[in-house]
């Protein structure tokens, strides 16, 4: 008898521990020819365990297919539109993995005498001598591996500056704009968090802000563009007040993307930046990473710098060590070599206008698909945007539809959805980065399946609420996942059998 | 909805003086914006608290918030049966909800908050 219809296997993917069947092996290996030991008496009972329970038992072509298909369920940049705001979700030119591949910088070892690793070391030296460029400082480490760890040292350098003025200072003043990394960076650095407010035109309200600096500040820490996808238009002005209140200004260059090859942080005045070479360098930053959050610093802070440093030795390059005034290292080596090559193939593959025309194409996608949406969801800050825009759901709001809801619809239509609820200082925001990657009828798509679904909300907004209808999942229930989380598979007996 | 014998922060707690000791949690409106909560971080008693500073944060599955302590003093009991079921903050937020009950070391701060008149005209209700 068949026994009940069920989803093809592609639909609904079992974990590994449910596959497994017992005494299945997924190798084989030849009859010992020495003589067999005893791990416990070899080892000490206390170190060898006599069997892993549940350990998945499957073979080999088992295994292969279970993730082969769960990789099908991915969505990526190379399937399509990745919309997520203050994510630089930009396609990672093919050139970047074939230069990654380059045998002598593949196969470098971080313990290569440095004679046999001019090559790799010339692509740091030269790596940082282009994002010093692009950016107007005077110096960068590339140590760092993600852009938090890159906030976190670039305010340690401040701190370390202000510590050898006599005095770190106590707080750090953030706006309320800025990314939600800025305040964790200031307290893991030991600095008290103040907030600032944004006008009514999306920017730091600078009297504000000139209120709030005193004697105990020692940085603001400011996103420019900010997360509203908005140009801090002040930013000269906000520079010049806080130097000349003995406190400095660390930028979060994680929207650089609307900046390179147009305005130099530098010349504005910032002291620390990082840059996500992940997001506006384009390496991949798929599931977490690699990925690195490079610091650039004008010269007042380039003694702190994390060592060791390279220098340029008779045309030979070499690690300095020397430098007794440094934060001392962020992390091993020299950061994520292979991201690392992989932004400095895209930088020289570019050249500056080409990293310029990125730029711009960035901001005309980003304002093409503002003006694509403006007729259907809120606008709440009607300032020029720069590489992203930022909507409100409260017009949908108004039928029951907020934007988890329309982001879930906008799988349904193909694509990731975009930043929900960020920044919060929009209520309910849809925040939407297009990136220079996508041509005219992506974005047209794109912009068609959310007016789309601004229209569903019109007419049925139940159906918009119990989105997503063509996945294999239906929405997960976040809110028990949260309060009653089940981390760790256990077995369940079967009904009715032995177990 | 906002009872009259609260006093109320613009941060969206309230608190509830008998003798020296006020009864503090967060107010309906404040719920509803975070949506449901899912884990609780508070002080332990004996911590010491300063009005207008933190004190623990509330996590919902938008974002974390911090709560602000609306009088100074020390804390003398703590709503222990949040950690197992948070929802309550959603379900009763001015009533078994309650966070942590602080002995007031000024009294007289209470009379800085908001009345209940005045905190609804403040979110608009």
């Amino acid at each position: 008898m068949p026994g009940k219809t069920r989803q093809h296997i592609t639909r609904n993917e079992a974990l590994l521990f449910e596959l497994s069947s017992p005494g299945k092996r997924g190798y084989q290996l030849p009859d010992l020819d020495v003589p067999a030991v005893d791990a416990a008496s070899a080892l000490g009972p206390g170190n060898t365990r006599q069997e892993i329970e549940d350990f998945p038992e499957v073979s080999e072509v088992e295994v292969i297919r279970h993730f082969t298909r769960l990789s099908t369920w991915n969505y990526g940049i190379d399937l399509g539109l990745f919309p997520l705001g203050s994510c630089t979700m930009k396609y990672n030119p093919r050139v970047n993995e074939q230069v990654a591949r380059t045998e002598g910088l593949l196969w470098a070892h971080p313990y290569q005498p440095e004679a046999l690793a001019q090559g790799a070391l010339e692509v740091i030296a030269r790596l940082e001598a282009a994002l010093a460029e692009i950016t107007g400082m005077d110096a960068v480490t590339l140590e760092p591996a993600a852009g938090a760890q890159g906030e976190l040292t670039g305010v340690l350098l401040i701190r370390a500056l202000l510590e050898s003025r006599g005095n770190p200072r106590k707080k750090i003043i953030i706006p309320d704009s800025a990314h939600g990394t800025n305040p964790a960076t200031a307290a893991m650095a030991g600095y008290s968090v103040e907030n600032v407010k944004s006008n009514g035109h999306g920017m730091i309200d600078v009297d504000a802000l000139a209120a709030l600096v005193n004697q105990e500040t020692a940085a603001l820490m400011v996103t420019n563009p900010n997360t509203l996808g908005i140009f801090e238009q002040d930013v000269v002005r906000i520079t010049g007040l806080m130097h000349s209140r003995g406190a400095l200004v660390y930028m979060d260059g994680a929207n650089m993307n609307a900046l390179v090859g147009i305005a130099r942080p530098g010349d504005a005045g910032i002291d620390a930046m990082h840059l996500n070479l992940h997001k506006t360098f384009s390496t991949p930053h798929g599931g977490g990473g690699p990925g690195s959050g490079a610091v650039a610093v004008k010269k007042h802070l380039d003694p702190f710098l994390p060592y060791p440093r390279l220098k340029c030795v008779q045309d030979h390059w070499t690690f300095d060590y020397d430098r007794p005034r440094s934060i001392g290292k962020v992390r091993a080596f020299c950061g994520n070599f292979g991201v690392l090559v992989r932004a400095l193939a895209y930088i020289l593959a570019h050249g500056g206008p080409g990293l310029r025309q990125a730029t711009l194409d960035a901001v005309l996608n980003a304002n093409y698909v503002r003006k694509g949406l403006e007729p259907y969801y809120e606008l709440e800050y009607p300032s020029p945007s720069m590489h992203e825009c930022v909507f409100s759901d409260s017009r949908q709001a108004k039928r029951g539809v907020r934007t988890m809801d329309i982001a879930k619809r906008l799988i349904d239509y193909g694509f990731h959805p975009y930043t929900v609820a960020f920044p919060l200082i929009v209520h309910g925001a849809l925040m939407i980065e297009p990136t220079e990657t996508e041509s005219k009828q992506e974005l047209d798509l794109f912009i068609q399946a959310m007016a789309g679904i601004a229209k569903e909300i019109e007419q049925n907004p139940e159906f918009v609420l119990k989105a997503p209808h063509c996945t294999r999942t239906s929405r997960v229930d976040e809110v028990a996942a949260a309060r009653k989380p089940v981390v760790r598979w256990t077995r369940q007996p079967a009904a009715g059998k032995a177990d | 909805m906002y009872p009259e014998n609260y006093r109320y922060t613009k941060e969206h707690e309230w608190v509830s003086v008998e003798g020296d000791v006020g009864t503090m949690g967060i107010t309906f409106h404040a719920q509803k914006e975070l949506g449901d909560i899912v884990y609780v971080d508070l002080p332990k008693a004996g911590a010491t608290l300063e009005q207008g500073k933190p004190l623990g944060s509330v996590e919902s599955v938008k974002a974390v918030s911090d709560i602000y302590a609306p009088v100074s003093g020390v804390v003398v009991e703590v709503n222990e049966s949040l950690a197992r079921s948070p929802e309550k903050l959603n379900e009763d937020p001015h009533g078994a909800a309650w966070l942590v009950k602080i002995r007031l070391s000024d009294s007289s701060q209470v009379n800085q908050l908001m009345p209940a008149a005045e905190y609804q005209s403040y979110i608009g209700e």
